[in-house]
C-alpha cells in the first residue's frame, strides 16, 4: 500500500527510559527504532513478550508519551507538531485507546453513563445535550450491549467482563475515531466473551472502515482478526507483514518460537525442560541481535550487528541475518487448512 | 477431611447482597486439596471464581457475606477467625495473588519498598536478607531486580503479574491461591512461568489453586481440575480425564469455544447465551437453556452431585452421555 494512504505511519519510533538509582545513567530500551504502518480501514496486529514494548508503542500513538527519537504521522501529519489543545483534542477524538483490564475502565462510584456522557459532550459538539442520551444507546445498542436503555443506567459491578470490556469500546466508538488502539482488550476476559469482542472489532472493520491496532499476546485471536502482523522482540521490531505470510510461514526464529508454543486446549500441553528463557536485556543493550541468546541459529554477526528489519518477499519483512537463508519456516501449521 | 489435606472448602456459599436482591455468587462449593497438590478452577466471567478465592482467603468484603460454610486450612478453621489471626496467616502460610495486579500492588510504593513491607510485617529479618530473597524471588519470575527501584506504572502489564507472583513466593507458603496470574503474558512466557510453578512446587512443596479462563494453561500441570458455572462446580476429577473426555456439556463447550491457530479463519461462536442471573433461584439446572443436550426434565430438576467415571458430575444426563461416549 502506498505510504499516503496509510493512516499512521511511524518512522524509527524510539522510547528510552531512565532505570535504576538516578545517579546510574542506566537506560530502558522500551521502543527501538519502530517504523510500522496502519492503512486505513485495517486491523494491524501488535504480538510480542511481556516488557517487550507494545504498550508503549500505544502510548506513543495516542500521544500519551512523546518519543524519545523518530517520528509518527497521522493522516500525513507529524505528531510532533500537534501542540496546541484543540488540535490535541482533535487526534483523541480520532484516535481512542481501550485498556486491557476491564476492571478498572470506569470508575466503581459512577453510573456507567457519567463517563459516557462526558465523552459525548467533549467529542460531539455535533450532538445537542438533547439527543445525547440516544446517541450513546445507539452506540451501546452497536457493541452488542442491549437493552441499552437499561444497560446505561448501571454500576460498572453490575456488569460482566465482558459487557465492560465492550463498554469500553462504545465510548472509543462514541467519538466516530478513525483508529482503535486496542491495548489487549480481550486478555482478561474468558473465550466466549473473547470471540463476542473479536467479532466486534472485525464489525467494526468492515462496517465503518475504523482501523484498529490489535495488542495482543494471544497469537491465535490475531490470526483470527487480523489483516497485518507486527511482531515485537525487546523493544524492536522483528518480523511485519500480512497474517498470512507471518503466521502461516514465520521467518524471524522468535516468531517461530511463539508459534510454537501456542497452545490448543484439545492438545494436552506436556511440560519440558526447554524454554525457561533469561529476560531479554533491554537496559543498555549491547549491539546485536536482543535475541541472539535464546535463537537457535545464531552466529558470530548476530553478536556483530544488530540486523535492520528489511524485506525478505514483497510486503514481509524480517530482522534477522540468517532469515534469508533459510527455508521458510515448517510452521507447525498444515498448510492444507489455507 | 483427608488425612492428608491442606485446604478443604465445605458447603461454602457466598451472597452479594445488592439493592436488586441477593446475587448467589458461591453456592454450596465443596472442594479438596491435598498438601503440595494443584489445584485448577475454570469457568466462564461471572461464575463466581474470584469470588471463591477471596471467601477461602478472607479477603471479601461487603456486600459480599459468607452465607454458610466452613474452610480449614492445617485444620483451622479460617471462617471463625479473626483479621489480627489472619494476618498472621497470610503471606507466611498461604498467600494470594490478585487478578488485577494494578489494583493489588500499591501505586506509589516502588516494588523493592512493597516486598520490605511485607517482609517487616513478619518478624525481623535483616534488611540484607530482604534484598536477596526479594532479588531472588523476581529472578524467579524472570524480572532483572533492578526493578526493586521501580514503581508499578513504570512495569508493563505481565511485569506487575509476575511482580505479585514473586510476592506471594517471598514466604515459601504451604498454599499459594492464583487468581488468573497469567492473563497478561504471552504463550512462551505462560509455559515457562507454568514450569516455574511447577518446579518451586516440587522443591517447596506448596499447595496451588489456580483460577484461569484459559483451560490450556491447567491442562499439562493440573493435578486436579474443578468446572465453575453460575456458582456451582458442575465437574470435577483428575484433569486428564476431564480434557480426554469431558462429561458435563459446559466443559466440553469450553474446550470447544477457543480459536485455533490450526485452523482456517472462520467466525465463531462461543458458547451460545449468556451467563445465568445469580439473583434468580431457578428450579432446574442453570446452564439448561443454553445446553445443546438439554431434555425437559432438565428445567425442573436441580442436578444433584453424581460420582461417574473418577469425578463429581452435576447434570441428570450425565450417566447416559458417558455410556454415549464410550
Ligand atoms: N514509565 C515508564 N518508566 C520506566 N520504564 C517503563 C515505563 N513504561 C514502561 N517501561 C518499561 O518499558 C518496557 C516495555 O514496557 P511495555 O509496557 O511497553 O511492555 P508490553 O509489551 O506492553 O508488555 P506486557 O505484555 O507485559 O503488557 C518494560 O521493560 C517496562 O518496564
Ligand atoms: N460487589 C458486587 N455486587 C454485586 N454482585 C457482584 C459483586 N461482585 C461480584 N458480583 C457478581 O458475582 C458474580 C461472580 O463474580 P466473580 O468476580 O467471582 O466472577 P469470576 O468468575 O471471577 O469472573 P471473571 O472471570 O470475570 O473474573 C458475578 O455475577 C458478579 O456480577
Ligand atoms: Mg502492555
Ligand atoms: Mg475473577
Amino acid at each position: 500500500m502506498p505510504a499516503d494512504e496509510d493512516l499512521l505511519r511511524a518512522e524509527s519510533v524510539t522510547k528510552h527510559f531512565g532505570v535504576g538509582p538516578p545517579w546510574s545513567r542506566r537506560r530502558l530500551h522500551a521502543v527501538d527504532d519502530v517504523s510500522l504502518s496502519i492503512g486505513a480501514g485495517r486491523i494491524v496486529a501488535l504480538v510480542g513478550e511481556s516488557g517487550s514494548g507494545k504498550s508503549t508503542v500505544v502510548r506513543l500513538f495516542a500521544m500519551l508519551a512523546r518519543p524519545t527519537a523518530g517520528e509518527i504521522y497521522f493522516e500525513g501529519r507529524p505528531l510532533s507538531k500537534v501542540r496546541r489543545r484543540p488540535a490535541q483534542l482533535a487526534y483523541r477524538r480520532k484516535v481512542r485507546i481501550v485498556f486491557q483490564d476491564p476492571f478498572s475502565v470506569s470508575n466503581p462510584a459512577y453510573r456507567i453513563s457519567h463517563s459516557l456522557l462526558r465523552t459525548a459532550r467533549l467529542h460531539r459538539p455535533d450532538v445537542r445535550p438533547a439527543n445525547r442520551r440516544a446517541e450513546i444507546e445507539r452506540v451501546l445498542d452497536e457493541v452488542g450491549l442491549s437493552p441499552a436503555s437499561e444497560i446505561i443506567d448501571r454500576f460498572p459491578f453490575e456488569l460482566s467482563g465482558g459487557q465492560r470490556q465492550r463498554v469500553g469500546f462504545a465510548e472509543a466508538l462514541l467519538s466516530r475515531p478513525r483508529l482503535i488502539l486496542a491495548d489487549e482488550p480481550v486478555s482478561m476476559l474468558d473465550v466466549s466473551i473473547r470471540i463476542g469482542l473479536l467479532n466486534l472489532m472485525a464489525d467494526l472493520r468492515d462496517r465503518e472502515g475504523v482501523s484498529v491496532l490489535y495488542v495482543t499476546h494471544d497469537i491465535a485471536s490475531a490470526w483470527y482478526l487480523a489483516d497485518t502482523v507486527a511482531v515485537m522482540y525487546a523493544g524492536k521490531l522483528v518480523e511485519y507483514g500480512p497474517a498470512e505470510r507471518v503466521l502461516r510461514a514465520p521467518r524471524h526464529p522468535y516468531t517461530q518460537l511463539l508459534l510454537s508454543a501456542v497452545p490448543d486446549p484439545r492438545v494436552v500441553l506436556t511440560l519440558t525442560e526447554e524454554d525457561v528463557g533469561e529476560p531479554p536485556r533491554v537496559i543498555d543493550p549491547d549491539e546485536g541481535c536482543r535475541f541472539r541468546w535464546r535463537c537457535p541459529y545464531a552466529q558470530d554477526r548476530c553478536a556483530e550487528a544488530t540486523p535492520a528489519l528489511g524485506p525478505i518477499e514483497v510486503g514481509h519483512h524480517v530482522a534477522c541475518f540468517v532469515a534469508p537463508e533459510m527455508a521458510p519456516a515448517p510452521s507447525s501449521v498444515p498448510t492444507e487448512a489455507l | 477431611m483427608a488425612e492428608d489435606a491442606v485446604l478443604s472448602v465445605r458447603n461454602l456459599t457466598v451472597d452479594y447482597l445488592t439493592e436488586s436482591g441477593a446475587v448467589r455468587a458461591v453456592d454450596a462449593v465443596d472442594l479438596e486439596l491435598h498438601a503440595g497438590g494443584f489445584l485448577g478452577i475454570v469457568g466462564e466471567s461471572g461464575s463466581g471464581k474470584s469470588t471463591l478465592l477471596f471467601a477461602i482467603a478472607q479477603l471479601l468484603n461487603p456486600p459480599a457475606e459468607i452465607v454458610s460454610g466452613e474452610v480449614h486450612f492445617n485444620g483451622r478453621d479460617l471462617v471463625t477467625l479473626g483479621e489480627s489471626q489472619l494476618r498472621h496467616l497470610r503471606w507466611r502460610e498461604f498467600s494470594v495473588v490478585m487478578q488485577s495486579a494494578m489494583n493489588a500492588l500499591n501505586p506509589v510504593r516502588s516494588l523493592g519498598a512493597q516486598m520490605r513491607d511485607a517482609c517487616e510485617e513478619h518478624g525481623k529479618i535483616s534488611a540484607q536478607e530482604i534484598r536477596k530473597r526479594s532479588s531472588e524471588v523476581l529472578r524467579m519470575v524472570g524480572i532483572d531486580p533492578v526493578h526493586l527501584r521501580s514503581y508499578p506504572h513504570q512495569l508493563s502489564g505481565g511485569m506487575r503479574q509476575r511482580a505479585m507472583i514473586a510476592m506471594a513466593l517471598l514466604f515459601e507458603p504451604q498454599l499459594v491461591i492464583m487468581d488468573e496470574p497469567t492473563s497478561s503474558l504471552d504463550v512462551v512466557a505462560q509455559r515457562s512461568l507454568m514450569i516455574q510453578i511447577k518446579r518451586l512446587q516440587e522443591r517447596l512443596g506448596f499447595a496451588v489453586v489456580f483460577v484461569t479462563h484459559d483451560m490450556s494453561l491447567v491442562g499439562g500441570v493440573g493435578d486436579e481440575l474443578a468446572v465453575m458455572y453460575g456458582g456451582k462446580i458442575v465437574e470435577l476429577g483428575p484433569t486428564q480425564r476431564i480434557f480426554s473426555k469431558p462429561l458435563h456439556p459446559y466443559t466440553a463447550g469450553l474446550l470447544e469455544a477457543f480459536p485455533s491457530i490450526q485452523a482456517v479463519r472462520r467466525r465463531l461462536t462461543g458458547i451460545p447465551g449468556s451467563p445465568p442471573d445469580l439473583r434468580l433461584r431457578i428450579a432446574g439446572c442453570r446452564f439448561a437453556d443454553r445446553c445443546p443436550d438439554a431434555g425437559n426434565e432438565c428445567t425442573r430438576v436441580d442436578p444433584p452431585e453424581e460420582q461417574i467415571d473418577g469425578r463429581l458430575v452435576r447434570c441428570i444426563r450425565v450417566a447416559e452421555r458417558a455410556s454415549r461416549a464410550g
